[in-house]
């Protein structure tokens, strides 16, 4: 079978557990079903997952890519296929597609520090990240993460991000657009965290994924405090449906967000990032 | 505190990064250090505006109080200022400003600087300069709030 030919045979998967991150979002966990198995991947991959009779989903993959065997999604229930994927009970099956697209460039941050910026939802494929920097700790120098949702209640992973944050040489800041009096943290958009921040930008790599003007931001952010435009890396999200690149639904510029996707440098963002209607 | 450590922590606040040795010898000659406890009030919406603060330590809240409810809009920490607008004449608190920890900062008078301002132009050329940074990345972030861009398409919080 060809490598193509490959990329679209799915594999029965069962749904393991299925934890309410907030309100709307929820963390799905997979197994492989009826003796198939669940290809591996690396961070900042997705995978398709088809939903009988709704409808197939491109979402990242946001667990350990050292998991063996298993595979973990964090999924905002928006639409009828996000919320038919979020009602799944444990037991019950789909069918996967996995993994596609370019994963982070987690070879470019080797001996450097990991800078990661996440926004809402942002923060479920850079997780995988977080995870795999944990795992090699001895690869990287300083971790940080610099996460903004839009209130308290719709921060994801607030345990792990409680827990990574006591680890040393790494750093996690947290902030949310708008806070009630119970929260104690900080108010202020996710730019606002970068005053906090000792940023050696020589020796940093960003990683950035979150709503697309946020990653404007950001980037001049980054730019401004004079880290190299190579030195950024984006998530960008677009409509995809076949994932190989075929159909043309999430072309961007002269790229297939699924294939050449979904992560690029900044480089080759830029001309694209700030283009109208694109 | 004496002058000199005044100017010392005068120095190294990011507020008067620019500012020249005579300048900040002129804001030390203003400042008095104070402390706050933790869920302190500093000022209200509506009161008068008196005091500017350099933050040197701990971080505040500022919030907006709603029939039933407030809101925080903005955390201040140390590094950064409070009470611009007691640099402005005539202009009342628009937020009220609680601590969520102990803060220890630097206050000065503002009806003083703005008088230092009418009398050393170069003094008050740097600080409005600093001010408009101040207020313009405070209005970059308030759009960016206002954008609401982490919420679900067609679902606005406000």
């Amino acid at each position: 079978m060809s490598p193509t030919a490959a990329k679209w045979r799915s594999a029965l998967a069962r749904v393991t557990t299925v934890d309410k991150e907030t309100h709307d979002t929820f963390t799905l966990s997979l197994e492989p079903a009826d003796g198939q198995t669940l290809e591996t991947f690396a961070p900042g991959q997705f995978s398709m997952l088809y939903v009988f009779g709704v409808s197939e989903l491109p979402i990242s993959i946001s667990g350990d890519p050292q998991e063996d065997g298993r595979l973990t999604y964090t999924v905002r229930s928006v639409g009828r296929a996000t919320q038919a994927l979020v009602s799944r009970q444990p037991g019950q099956t789909l069918r996967v597609r996995s993994p596609f697209g370019r994963p982070w460039p987690l070879e470019a941050a080797r001996g450097k520090d990991v800078l990661i910026v996440a926004g809402g939802i942002g923060l479920a494929p850079l997780r995988s990240v977080i995870y795999h920097v944990l795992r090699h700790r001895e690869d990287y120098v300083r971790l940080m993460v610099l996460y903004g949702a839009r209130s308290p209640t719709d921060l994801l992973y607030r345990k792990q991000l409680a827990q990574w944050a006591r680890l040393p040489d790494t750093q996690i800041l947290t902030t949310v657009d708008y806070g009630g009096t119970s929260w104690r943290g900080q108010v202020g958009v996710v730019t606002t965290l970068f005053r906090h921040l000792r940023l050696h930008s020589a020796q940093t790599v960003a990683f950035i994924c979150g709503p697309e003007i946020m990653m404007r931001y950001v980037t001049r952010q980054l730019a401004a405090r004079g880290l190299p435009e190579s030195q950024i890396y984006l998530s960008m999200e677009r409509n995809m449906k076949c994932a190989v690149g075929f159909c043309g639904r999430c072309q961007l510029g002269p790229y297939f967000v699924c294939k050449d996707g979904p992560i690029f440098s900044y480089e080759e963002m830029r001309p694209w990032l700030d283009r109208h209607e694109l | 505190m004496e002058t000199k450590a005044l100017i010392d922590l005068l120095r190294e606040h990011p507020f008067l990064e620019g500012f020249k040795p005579p300048h900040i010898q002129k804001m030390a000659e203003m400042a008095h250090e104070v402390q706050f406890g933790r869920d302190q009030m500093i000022f209200r919406e509506g009161d008068e505006c008196g005091l500017f603060y350099l933050i040197l330590s701990g971080r505040i809240a500022l919030e907006v109080s709603a029939p039933g409810r407030i809101m925080r809009v903005h955390t201040v920490g140390p590094g950064e200022e409070l009470g611009w607008s007691s640099l402005l004449m005539g202009d009342a608190k628009h937020f009220q400003a609680r601590t969520l920890e102990p803060v220890r900062a630097l206050a000065l008078d503002g009806a003083r600087l703005r008088q230092t301002c009418e009398q050393d132009h170069g003094f008050g050329y740097l600080l409005m300069l600093q001010l408009v940074r101040i207020v313009a990345q405070r209005l970059h972030a308030t759009r960016l709030q206002l954008l609401d861009i982490y919420a679900p398409r067609g679902v606005k919080l406000i």
